[in-house]
């Protein structure tokens, strides 16, 4: 490059965003592996080695929220690469209906976190709740898809999957019409059926499409929050506390010590499983 | 069956399927909404004996002292602040970025792509917004949003500059412009349609944001209107109606958002995720 245009790109435009993302995030994330080793109230600290750390795991109330972290996670992603493939699937193909079906699965992407727990809180009360009373007309007896600890995590888990699922499926509409027009037609010349199509070349082809939806959907399912707290607050007991609401609960305590050693693991957590996933995904992915 | 009624009977399924899923939840708000608190504890989609909604409104609105007002006013504040702050900001950085090419470069980027995906560490930023004298300010927050959306928007920049061709920067200097005025006069009008792309995305989610008014915006003045109907769940706990027309009253500006700009909503959602 030469002397004019090193003059011209000047970091000087790169300033303002170092400053703030450098002081604003940076530093904390670098200051948090410091201060997860100590006892701290903002003002004051003193060192105490692992002890966090050890408390973390020991503690059964605290630990459950590596498991509950993990499960929600992987339920919510991969209900929504189902999800998002299936509807992508069926939003690009001839149908009538097809802009106002996008529309409406898209929307509560944009509905606030907080007002979808409320809401569906409501709707699944274990008596007077619209979803039990409709399947008592069944004669189905529902759950009490909050307060029993059994379902409690995969009932906030499918409302986060109905609110998340529209995103997952216009980034596979846009992968699925990315797909060159030339394989369906050799498609065609080879005489396949839908199915044919759906497998040999839909999933191969939008894999590009899953993969960001993968990728996106796992580091939001470790790192939720809102949802959670807006539904449960970790309830019943700590049967759908996450590393996130932990996180809180202990901040709220004022153990500022243990609640960023949770934003330590949650860190570890989340860089050691999406590094090797996406490096894994990234390398099996085919060109088009 | 013939193909084509297998075909209409499919896409009728899907319809009645979106009105279940979809059309229930978001009738059974308004609905409560409208409800006085009596028959809203009873949580069915019977129609109100009598509609309350405008009664209710201006119950939530007079609610502790026109908290919601407080609340709508801080949240406007909040997002048209940081929007206008991460234009300006996350444009000129994304300039440099993918126009230089030099050693520093890569490190640069890996640092930015890193913020896509480590979660922010609460307790120490609450520690370092203190120091700065910044905890508990809407300045303190907004900076909290600028540098938390930096990498998504920059990425996003970064993707639409590669498109306009380098022989616009080499005739501008020709013609005697430094880089400030290559910049704003003419590479920034150029960015419009990303720009408004960002606008649009952005602000949907830094009015919805709840996590990080809870953590760096606390106080009883400091509301945002998340906070609101996090505030009023414990308070409205036998007023559902009170609380639904909340909900109501802030789904409002996302909704005419999406009315207007789905398309750009929609286009940003998808090439910022596939890119990251």
């Amino acid at each position: 490059m030469t002397k004019v245009f090193k003059r011209i790109y000047t970091y000087n435009f790169l300033l303002p965003a170092a400053v703030v993302y450098t002081v604003i995030f940076i530093v904390p994330t670098v200051m948090s592996f410091f201060f997860s080793l100590t006892r701290w109230t903002l003002s004051d600290w003193e060192f105490i080695g692992l002890q966090n750390f050890r408390t973390f795991f020991q503690e059964p109330s605290l630990s459950i929220g590596f498991k509950n972290t993990l499960i929600y996670a992987a339920a919510t992603s991969s209900a929504k690469v189902a999800g998002g493939l299936l509807l992508g699937v069926f939003l690009t193909g001839k149908i009538r209906t097809k802009h106002y079906l996008r529309s409406v699965v898209f929307f509560p992407t944009l509905v606030s976190t907080i007002a979808v727990g409320i809401a569906f809180s409501m709707m699944m009360h274990p008596t007077e709740g619209l979803i039990n009373r409709t399947l008592a007309t069944f004669g189905i007896e529902g759950p009490d898809w909050l307060g029993d600890t059994g379902v409690a995590l995969l009932s906030v888990a499918f409302v986060d999957v109905w609110k998340g699922v529209g995103l997952a499926t216009v980034i596979y509409i846009a992968g699925i019409l990315a797909i060159p027009e030339e394989y369906h037609e050799a498609l065609q010349i080879d005489g396949g059926n839908g199915w044919n199509k759906f497998w040999n070349i839909v999933v191969p082809l939008s894999r590009p499409a899953t993969n960001a939806v993968i990728i996106l959907s796992f580091i939001g399912g470790l790192r939720s929050f809102d949802l959670i707290w807006a539904m449960t607050k970790g309830g019943p007991g700590f049967a759908t506390d996450v590393i996130a609401s932990i996180i809180y609960k202990q901040y709220q305590g004022g153990f500022y010590g243990l609640a960023t050693a949770g934003n330590v693991i949650l860190f570890l957590f989340v860089t050691a499983v999406v590094y090797p996933l996406s490096r894994y995904l990234t390398r099996t992915e085919v060109d088009l | 069956m013939s193909r084509t009624a297998r075909k209409f009977a499919i896409e009728a399924v899907a319809v009645l399927a979106s009105v279940v899923l979809f059309w229930v939840p978001l009738y059974f708000v308004l609905l409560t909404a409208m409800k006085s608190a009596q028959e809203a504890s009873d949580m069915n989609l019977a129609w109100p004996s009598q509609i309350r909604l405008w009664q209710n409104i201006a119950d939530v609105v007079t609610f502790r002292g026109y908290m919601l007002l407080r609340a709508f006013w801080n949240s406007s504040a909040l997002t048209v602040l940081s929007l206008a702050a991460m234009v300006v900001v996350c444009s000129m950085a994304a300039f440099v970025m993918q126009r230089r090419n030099d050693r520093a470069t890569p490190w640069i980027s890996f640092f930015v792509l890193a913020g896509l995906i480590i979660p922010p560490a609460i307790v120490p930023t609450i520690w370092v917004l203190n120091e700065i004298h910044l905890f508990k300010t809407m300045a303190g927050l907004v900076l909290v949003e600028v540098a938390l959306g930096f990498p998504f928007c920059v990425m996003l920049y970064r993707g639409f500059m590669a498109a306009i061709p380098r022989d616009i920067d080499e005739a501008a200097v020709v013609d005697g412009y430094g880089g400030y005025r290559l910049f704003f006069t003419i590479i920034f009008p150029l960015l419009k349609p990303v720009t408004a792309t960002i606008i649009v995305t952005q602000a949907v989610f830094i009015f919805n944001d709840f996590t990080n008014p809870l953590y760096f915006f606390p106080g009883a003045k400091n509301v945002t209107v998340q906070l609101t109907l996090y505030n009023f769940t414990s308070q409205f706990i036998s007023q559902w109606n009170l609380l639904f027309t909340d909900i109501l009253l802030i789904t409002i500006p996302p909704l005419v958002l999406f009315l207007f700009f789905n398309q750009k909503i929609v286009a940003g959602m998808t090439t910022g995720s596939v890119k990251g």
